[in-house]
């Protein structure tokens, strides 16, 4: 009677593996497709800003990277925290998975805003407050990566690893807003949940389009590289061992 | 919290009887600030001007270097595994090895950066207000340490990991301490940076305890 399959079933690597292969190609086919009517809507559709020029274009993969390391960087302490809690190990290889695309759209965020702050503030880099914590954000996934890699009993990375997340997640407003008041001269927030967008909405459609592209693209890398690990963790196995028999079979 | 104390006064002995061992970060928070005035040159001005930032990431980085010890040595001769197996909670042994790390590495710092603020031409009160910030956050990067500590227990390259995973977390500490002598500085009252510096010691004294007390179950 129940015959939808319920979402913890997916708990099991094995099915995970199946599922996230079957999903992959969709995940890639809807980022290419949304970042190219995107990229049209954001070169060709929206106007020219009044006061910033053409450079302001680069809104449209700046803001939605800077979104992502931000989302990115609670999944992962979120499914770090219910691997270690819930002993779940498809949760705690889930969160290894996220860890580099996060560090990658983080870093993607902090070089597409220095190509913008370069014509509109005048310099690559300013210490403002978002730009400093974003570069903080950085830091936090380059030292969770570099702890999960350095341990070699997989358990423990684990363990440790969620562990560091969670302090981490802790931090980061802390950070955030201690920076913020360190030093701040930022243009305020484009986007807010209250007020209405300060920008032509073809500008906020093609951004809200590039944003799909994100997160599509997120899934689509971060469930290959979750389906890398499970093979290697389970490579001993039975299921790995038949899927890797009959690929071999099939290449042969 | 006989165990506590018990752990506290043996790791304070044992600094004891090697007290060059124990006076090294101290060295290197005079050195390492020292060094600072050949960069960027003699002007007076100039260093009063930086004067507490550079007293207060020396300070960070030197307590970051003797944070690789703290968990280390017990570790590798395998007494942490005894205290952890003798009835004392892991809360108990994170607690007495940050008291005991902050007694070695922290209150020394407290105590040699009034010469530093010579060195750089702080003015008195100044230095009064920089002691105060570092009373309130050496503390805090003693407790955020051992978490770190106790996370890389065994690991490759240990002292640089530490440095990887807590400096991050300790930049609200020197953010707000050195804002306090700079605000002073310019003629601000530094209040406002030391109940934020208190609120910070609050907070990792009540969380910092117990991440550190997971991380050791996790390694040991």
């Amino acid at each position: 009677m129940n015959k939808l399959p319920r979402f913890y079933t997916f708990a099991a690597p094995s099915r995970f593996y199946r599922l996230a292969g079957w999903t992959v190609p969709w995940f890639y086919a809807v980022a290419v497709v949304f970042a190219l009517a995107g990229l049209y809507m954001g070169f060709f559709v929206a106007p020219v800003d009044a006061t910033q020029g053409n450079a302001y274009r680069i809104i449209f993969i700046h803001v939605p990277a800077a979104w992502m390391s931000m989302v990115l960087y609670m999944a992962m302490a979120g499914w770090a925290a219910v691997g270690w809690a819930f002993n779940a190990r498809m949760a705690s290889m889930l969160a290894r998975a996220l860890a580099p695309t996060g560090a990658a759209f983080t870093f993607l965020a902090l070089w597409t805003g220095a190509f913008w702050g370069k014509p509109t503030w005048g310099a690559w880099w300013v210490w403002d407050a978002r730009l400093t914590s974003e570069l903080i954000l950085l830091f936090l996934y380059l030292g969770f990566m570099a702890l999960v890699e350095a341990i070699d009993d997989t358990r423990r990375a684990d363990q440790a690893g969620a562990l560091l997340a969670i302090v981490g997640a802790v931090n980061v407003p802390i950070i955030y807003f201690s920076v913020r008041w360190w030093n701040t001269l930022h243009q305020g927030a484009s986007i807010s949940m209250t007020a209405a967008p300060s920008m032509a909405s073809t500008m906020l459609t093609s951004m809200l389009l590039m944003t799909v592209a994100c997160w599509s693209y997120a899934f689509a890398v971060v469930f290959v590289r979750a389906r890398a690990i499970v093979l290697e963790r389970e490579r001993t196995t039975e299921w790995v061992q038949t899927l890797l028999g009959s690929s071999l079979e099939g290449a042969s | 919290m006989n165990g506590l104390v018990a752990i506290l006064m043996r790791d304070l002995r044992l600094a004891s009887r090697r007290p060059t061992e124990a006076l090294m970060p101290v060295v290197f928070f005079v050195v390492a600030a020292s060094l600072f005035p050949f960069g960027v040159g003699p002007e007076p001005a100039m260093l009063k001007q930086i004067a507490p930032g550079i007293v207060w990431v020396c300070a960070l980085l030197s307590s970051m270097l003797s944070l690789g010890g703290m968990y280390a040595g017990d570790y590798s001769d395998g007494s942490l595994e005894q205290m952890l197996i003798s009835g004392t909670s892991a809360l108990e042994v994170a607690v007495a090895k940050c008291t005991a790390h902050w007694l070695m590495s922290g209150l020394p710092l407290l105590l040699v950066s009034p010469v530093l603020g010579l060195l750089f031409g702080m003015e008195t009160d100044a230095i009064g207000v920089l002691m105060l910030g570092l009373l309130l956050g050496t503390p805090v990067l003693s407790l955020l340490g051992g978490v770190g500590s106790a996370l890389t227990l065994g690991l490759r390259n240990t002292a640089i990991l530490i440095l990887l995973i807590v400096l991050p977390l300790c930049i609200p500490v020197l953010i707000f301490g050195a804002g306090a002598v700079s605000a002073y500085e310019v003629g601000l009252a530094p209040t406002g940076h030391f109940y934020l510096l208190g609120a910070l010691l609050l907070l990792s004294a009540l969380g910092a305890p117990l991440a550190t007390a997971s991380a050791l179950r996790i390694s040991v």
